[in-house]
């Protein structure tokens, strides 16, 4: 049974639609992401679970009750806002107490929890700080002290680590997870960014211009993109022109230079994505010819020019010597390395 | 060589300032402090003013109960004033900043429009609607038959104080404004979700965060009400004097010009020790908020 339930939700601003049909079960302690380009709507559906703003259409239901008609503030939710939303005028402790403060809980019972929940997150001896005097990631870590102190049934992380630098990102996306897995709250997070998502949840819902693109876990929607726009923004990808031609046995797909078997279920003109990491140099292939070549410590980086257009390859730098600029490649890969889509001619 | 260079970087920022310095020390500090020592000199009706240092000015105003009281009336004029801007001026900002786009720009030019005219229009607009018997609103309530004598309004402390509260509302609006954009757009959403009511979101969230903007803004107010001198001059007249009005008329009237120049003095003096008190107090106070 599903614990929270996006049922056909859409939101309409005037005349333009933010979102749009979008349907989703989420699992009790599941961890989602809604992954896509700033403007694709995920705030927005983020803001409807929370209550802060009322969906045009559909139904959200939080373990069968119809979470809409309940008030924002009783909804139950913790929520960590990008910019962390602090209240600058009280200490660490007391923004972590405010929560509990709303719910009446007891004065002694409140401070223990308060301290633990600080403590959760690596800030003990902090409770008398001003957020203000706080660095941002200790500010992130306050923010997200308040929205689980009071026990929510579901945590929404609305791009919660987006305005920290490269390596306490990184710091703070393990320190999330272990918390996550720790105390079980199911999780949704936000993010524009697909290496957090694919790092943090157990599925990623990959959205575009208001509409649901993919759902599915990190390793599917990076092996198995359903559409151009997921495997273009999860990662980087090589897209091929290629036709199949069911004429003879063994159907064939071909590329250029390149042939192997067609997949099942298509036909004629379509488009053929392989990841630049699945790309070897062979004897037989694509014939290319490398334009330029990057040296990036564990691996390098090939820009090639192909019979069916530019092409990126990445190799591990396992000590073996590497094609030159200019050299003339053949690139190769495993048919099951690739994920083939129809393609309308236009 | 680097102590010359060191030598003229340091003449450099005198050399930069001395114009707008002079300006400043020609048409402010000079008469400034010939004013305050104008207040120790000797006036009589015949022999005018003679250039000598004595305290009968100050004698008088500590003496004579009538400064005391006209003293008093300033500071309670202004206190009142800024009670009033404060009630009204800060759950009007709050209310102009959750409009959305148009109708905030228009409410914030109605707002600042009066800023555009004259106080002394503004003041004679109350004036018109409630001067005695031939006030628009007297006039229009007394033959409704709504009221049996005019709303008395000229020349008492409440019509001074409605009406300085009107010409001084757009600064206290204007400062709370500003310390309503320095809030967190989200913030209200987050009290929300922790289970705070609307009630509760003001009083403990915004209420804190804004009381610097209401506080600097009642400075402004109570400033500038306690030195008004055109709404006292209009609404009090010669009956009900303030310091400023007081001050004008010992130059003008009586011409006993040090005699005003204490009082003038002594406003000073008291303004500059209650801003530069409560400002400190304040920043003591919300030095959390400030940061």
């Amino acid at each position: 049974m599903a614990f929270l339930e996006l049922d056909r939700v859409a939101k309409q601003f005037g005349a333009q639609t933010v979102v749009d049909d979008f349907s989703l079960a989420v699992r009790k302690g599941e961890f989602i992401s809604f992954l896509g380009p700033s403007g694709c709507g995920k705030t927005t559906t983020l803001q409807m679970i929370a209550g802060f703003l009322d969906p045009t259409r559909g139904a959200i239901r939080l373990e069968d009750k119809d979470l809409i008609a309940i008030h924002p503030a009783k909804r139950g939710l913790g929520i960590v806002f990008q910019s962390y939303a602090l209240f600058p005028h009280m200490t660490a402790a007391e923004n972590v107490a405010f929560g509990l403060e709303m719910r009446n809980v007891p004065r002694t019972e409140r401070a223990e929890r308060v301290r633990a929940a600080l403590a959760m997150v690596g800030l003990a001896g902090y409770e008398d700080r001003h957020p203000r005097r706080m660095s941002g990631g200790q500010q992130q870590r306050v923010a997200l002290a308040r929205a689980l102190v009071i026990q929510p049934s579901v945590l929404l992380l609305d791009e919660p680590l987006s305005n920290l630098d490269a390596k306490l990102r990184e710091e703070m996306q393990i320190e999330l997870r272990q918390i996550q897995r720790t105390i079980g709250t199911t999780t949704i997070l936000v993010t524009h960014d697909q290496n957090e998502a694919m790092s943090l949840s157990d599925r990623i819902v990959v959205m575009s211009q208001g509409k649901i693109e993919q759902i599915g876990s990190p390793q599917d929607t990076y092996e198995r993109p359903a559409s151009a726009f997921v495997s273009q923004f999860l990662g980087k990808t090589n897209d091929f022109a290629g036709t199949i031609d069911r004429t003879g046995t063994p159907a064939q797909l071909t590329a250029g230079s390149w042939s192997g078997p067609a997949p099942a279920g298509l036909n004629g003109p379509v488009t053929m994505s392989i990841r630049p990491e699945r790309i070897g140099f062979g004897d037989a292939g694509l014939s290319a010819r490398i334009v330029t070549r990057i040296f990036q410590g564990n691996h390098w980086l090939f820009q090639c020019e192909s019979e069916c257009g530019s092409a990126i390859v990445i190799r591990q730098n396992d000590g073996k010597p590497q094609p030159v600029e200019g050299e003339a490649v053949r690139l190769t890969w495993r048919p099951e390395d690739m994920s083939v889509r129809a393609r309308t001619v236009a | 060589m680097s102590t010359v260079a060191e030598e003229r970087n340091a003449r450099a920022p005198w050399a930069l300032t001395a114009p707008a310095l002079i300006l400043f020390v020609g048409v402010l500090l000079i008469p400034l402090a010939m004013t305050v020592m104008l207040s120790f000199h000797d006036w009589g009706q015949y022999k005018g003013i003679e250039p000598v240092f004595i305290l009968k000015n100050w004698k008088e105003i500590a003496t004579d109960p009538y400064y005391a009281e006209m003293f008093w009336r300033t500071f309670r004029i202004a206190i009142l004033t800024t009670l009033l801007t404060a009630l009204f001026g800060a759950p009007e900002a709050y209310i102009l900043n959750r409009m959305s786009g148009r109708w905030k720009s228009i409410f914030l030019l109605v707002i600042l429009g009066p800023l555009l005219i004259s106080v002394v229009a503004r003041t004679l607009g109350w004036a018109l609607l409630f001067g005695g018997n031939n006030g628009l609103v007297n006039k229009l309530l007394m033959s409704l038959g709504v009221i049996r004598s005019p709303i008395p309004f000229m020349f008492t402390e409440t019509g001074m104080v409605v009406a300085l509260a009107h010409v001084m509302m757009p600064f206290m609006v204007l400062s709370v404004w500003a310390a309503l954009q320095r809030l967190d757009p989200q913030i209200e959403n987050a009290a929300m979700s922790l289970g705070a009511g609307s009630i509760t979101i003001i009083r403990r969230i915004i209420m804190p965060q804004i009381m610097p903007g209401v506080l600097s803004g009642a400075i402004i107010v109570f400033s500038l009400s306690a030195s008004a001198f055109a709404t006292p001059a209009i609404i009090g007249g010669r009956r009900l004097k303030v310091a400023a009005t007081l001050a004008y008329d010992e130059f003008l009237n009586t011409l006993n010009w040090p005699l005003g120049a204490a009082v003038a003095t002594l406003l000073l003096v008291a303004l500059v020790l209650i801003v530069i008190g409560s400002n400190a107090l304040i920043e003591r106070r919300y030095a959390e908020v400030f940061r």
